[in-house]
C-alpha cells in the first residue's frame, strides 16, 4: 500500500462520488418528489384522480424501478446519448442515475402521502384550498418526516447506485476500491473505502433521523 | 354569473331533487347514497339530519359545500346554484361555509393557531388581521391558553373546538357539522352542543348538524329531517317529528332518545308487581308536565301509581309518557282513561288476569 500514490487518487475519486451522488440527489429529489405528488393525486378518487395518468405513471414507475441499475445504464443508452451527447462519462452515468432515483423516489413519495388521513385534505377543500396549495401547506407538511426519511434511504440508494461508476468510466470510490484495491490483490484499500462509505451512511442516517425527529415534534 | 332561482322566502340552502349516485363497480352496483331529496333549510336555524349509518347523510351535507357534485336536481345555496359551477368556481362558494368533522381532522404539523389560521390564510388575509382574528376566535372557543400547542396535545373536546374556531374563522354564514360530537364522551359532547347553539345565538349562524344520536337532534335542533336510504323521510320541527312520528325509522330514533315505554318484558314483570289496571299515558305539550294526569285521576276518584316512564325535553318542550297503574271501581277506572284519551294519548294494558 502506497499511500502518498493512492491519497490524492483517493481524493479525487471521493470529489467524483459527491459529484455524482448530490446532483443525482438534486435532481431525483425534485423529480421524484413531483412524480410521486403525481401519482398520488391522480389516484382515482384523490384531488386530481384520472384513471388514465395513475395507469401510465404507475406502470412507468413500475417497469424502471425493478431493472437492475447496471442493465439499466445500457438500456437508457440511447436518450442518454441524445440528452447528454455521449453514453460514457461521468456526466452520461449521474443522467442515468438520476433517472433511476427520480422513479425509486417517486415511489417512496407516493407511499408517504397515502398514508395522510385523508379526512385532512377534505378539511382544507372545504376551506376553498385549491389543489396546488393543498400540496404545498398540507400534503408535504403533514408528511414531512417520512418523506426526510425516505430522502435518506435514497441517499443510501444513490450512492450504492454510484458504485458501479467505473463501469462507464465515470470514476468515484467505488471504482477506486475496484481499481486500487481488488485488482492490485490490495485488500486493505478495499476496506478502507468500505470503511469511508460506511461513515457517510451512517452520518448523513443520523442527520436524517434527527431532521426527521424535530419534523414529528409536534 | 351563476344561476340564481327562486327559493323559498328565508331559505339560505335548498335541495332540488338532489341526488348523488356513486357509480360503484361493476353493473348494478351503483350506490344511490342521496335520492331525489328536496328541502329547505331556513337561514337562521339549527337543522339535523338524522339517520343510520350509511343513510346518506353524510352525503347529503357534502352536498352544500360541493365536496360531492350531485348528479341530478340541484343544490343552491345563498341563491347560487351550485350545479352549474366549475371546480374552481366553487371554491369561494366553500370558503364561505365552514365545516367540522367527526374526526376533527386538523393539521397535526401546525399549531392551534396555525389551524384557525389556515382559511384566513386561503382567503388572503393578512398576517396582522389574522392574528387579531384567530385570538378572538380561541377566546369565543375558550382556547386562548392553547394557541401554541400542537393538536396532539389537546383532548377530544379540545379539538373539536379548535375545529368550530377554525370553521368559523372567515365569518361563514352557514356552519356544517358532520356527526361533530360522534367521537365525544358525553360530557365533551354537551360542551360541544352548547359551543354550537352559541354559534347559532350569538353569531346567528345558520347549523347544519348531521347526527345518528338522538339525543343531539333532542337537545339543540329546530328542525330536522331524517333520512334512510337516501331520502328524506321525514322533515319538520323536531318536536312535532318526534313526538308523533310517522316512519318506523323516525319511531326508533325516539325510542332511543327516551326508554319510557314498558317492553313487552317489562310490562309482565309489572303486572306481577301490580295487580291493578296499568296504562301508559302520552305527557307532551299539550297535556302539561303530569299535571292533567293528576287532575283527571283526582276528579274521578281513581288512584294512580307511577310504575314506569320518563319525561324529557324536545326542542326545550316537555316530551315523554308515563305507566300508571290505577285502581278503583270499574266504571270510574274507564271514565278516567277516556277523559285522558281526550287530550293525549293512551295505550291500555288493561289488567293482569284474576
Amino acid at each position: 500500500m502506497n499511500w502518498e500514490f493512492l491519497t490524492p487518487l483517493l481524493w479525487e475519486a471521493a470529489g467524483q462520488t459527491a459529484y455524482m451522488v448530490l446532483i443525482t440527489l438534486a435532481v431525483g429529489g425534485f423529480l421524484g418528489l413531483a412524480l410521486g405528488l403525481g401519482l398520488y393525486l391522480a389516484r382515482p378518487g384523490n384531488l386530481l384522480g384520472n384513471r388514465f395518468v395513475f395507469a401510465v405513471l404507475n406502470l412507468a414507475v413500475n417497469v424502471v424501478r425493478p431493472v437492475p441499475f447496471i442493465i439499466f445504464l445500457v438500456a437508457l443508452g440511447p436518450l442518454t446519448r441524445a440528452v447528454i451527447g455521449s453514453t460514457i462519462g461521468i456526466e452520461a452515468f449521474t443522467f442515468a442515475m438520476s433517472f433511476m432515483a427520480t422513479f425509486v423516489f417517486a415511489r417512496l413519495v407516493e407511499q408517504n402521502l397515502v398514508s395522510i388521513d385523508p379526512g385532512v385534505v377534505e378539511a382544507a377543500r372545504a376551506m376553498g384550498a385549491s389543489p396546488f396549495r393543498i400540496v404545498r401547506t398540507v400534503l408535504i407538511p403533514e408528511a414531512l418526516a417520512p418523506l426526510i426519511l425516505g430522502y435518506t434511504f435514497l441517499f443510501v440508494g444513490v450512492l450504492d447506485m454510484s458504485a458501479i461508476g467505473g463501469y462507464l468510466g465515470a470514476g468515484g470510490l467505488g471504482d477506486f476500491a475496484i481499481v486500487q484495491g481488488y485488482r492490485q490483490y490490495d485488500w486493505a484499500v478495499t476496506a478502507v473505502v468500505v470503511v469511508i462509505i460506511v461513515v457517510i451512511v451512517q452520518a448523513v442516517q443520523w442527520l436524517g433521523n434527527g431532521l426527521a425527529r424535530r419534523a414529528l415534534r409536534r | 354569473m351563476p344561476a340564481t332561482t327562486g327559493a323559498a322566502p328565508g331559505s339560505i340552502v335548498r335541495f332540488e331533487n338532489a341526488s348523488k349516485v356513486f357509480p360503484g363497480r361493476g353493473r348494478g352496483a351503483e350506490v344511490r347514497a342521496v335520492d331525489e331529496v328536496t328541502l329547505d333549510i331556513r337561514e337562521g336555524e339549527i337543522f339535523g339530519v338524522i339517520g343510520q349509518s350509511g343513510a346518506g347523510k353524510s352525503t347529503l351535507v357534502r352536498l352544500i359545500n360541493a365536496l360531492e357534485r350531485t348528479t341530478g336536481g340541484d343544490v343552491v345555496v345563498d341563491g347560487v346554484a351550485l350545479g352549474s359551477l366549475s371546480e374552481a368556481r366553487l371554491r369561494p362558494v366553500r370558503a364561505g361555509i365552514g365545516m367540522v368533522f367527526q374526526q376533527f381532522n386538523l393539521l397535526a404539523a401546525r399549531t392551534v393557531a396555525g389551524n384557525v389560521a389556515y382559511p384566513l390564510e386561503v382567503a388572503g388575509w393578512p398576517r396582522a388581521r389574522r392574528e387579531e382574528r384567530v385570538a378572538e376566535l380561541l377566546d369565543f372557543v375558550g382556547l386562548s391558553d392553547k394557541s401554541g400547542v400542537h393538536p396532539s396535545a389537546l383532548s377530544g373536546g379540545q379539538k373539536q373546538r379548535v375545529g368550530i374556531a377554525r370553521a368559523l374563522a372567515t365569518n361563514p354564514r352557514i356552519l356544517l357539522a358532520d356527526e361533530a360530537t360522534s367521537a365525544l364522551d358525553p360530557e365533551t359532547t354537551r360542551d360541544v352542543l352548547d359551543l354550537l347553539q352559541r354559534v347559532n345565538r350569538e353569531l346567528g349562524v345558520t347549523v347544519v348538524v348531521i347526527t345518528h344520536e338522538m339525543d343531539v337532534v333532542r337537545s339543540i335542533c329546530h328542525r330536522v329531517a331524517v333520512m334512510e336510504r337516501g331520502r328524506v323521510v321525514e322533515v319538520g320541527e323536531a318536536y312535532q317529528v318526534f313526538s308523533a312520528p310517522t316512519h318506523d325509522t323516525t319511531r326508533r330514533f325516539v325510542a332511543t332518545a327516551l326508554r319510557d315505554r314498558p317492553s313487552p318484558e317489562v310490562l309482565e314483570r309489572l303486572r306481577a308487581r301490580h295487580t291493578g289496571h296499568i296504562v301508559t299515558v302520552g305527557v307532551d305539550e299539550v297535556a302539561g308536565s303530569s299535571a292533567v294526569l293528576t287532575r283527571t285521576l283526582r276528579e274521578h276518584g281513581v288512584d294512580g301509581t307511577v310504575v314506569f316512564g320518563g319525561i324529557t325535553e324536545v326542542a326545550e318542550r316537555p316530551y315523554g309518557s308515563l305507566t300508571v297503574e290505577l285502581v278503583g271501581d270499574g266504571s270510574t277506572v274507564e271514565a278516567a282513561v277516556a277523559a285522558l284519551r281526550e287530550v293525549t294519548w293512551v295505550d291500555d294494558h288493561g289488567r293482569a288476569e284474576a
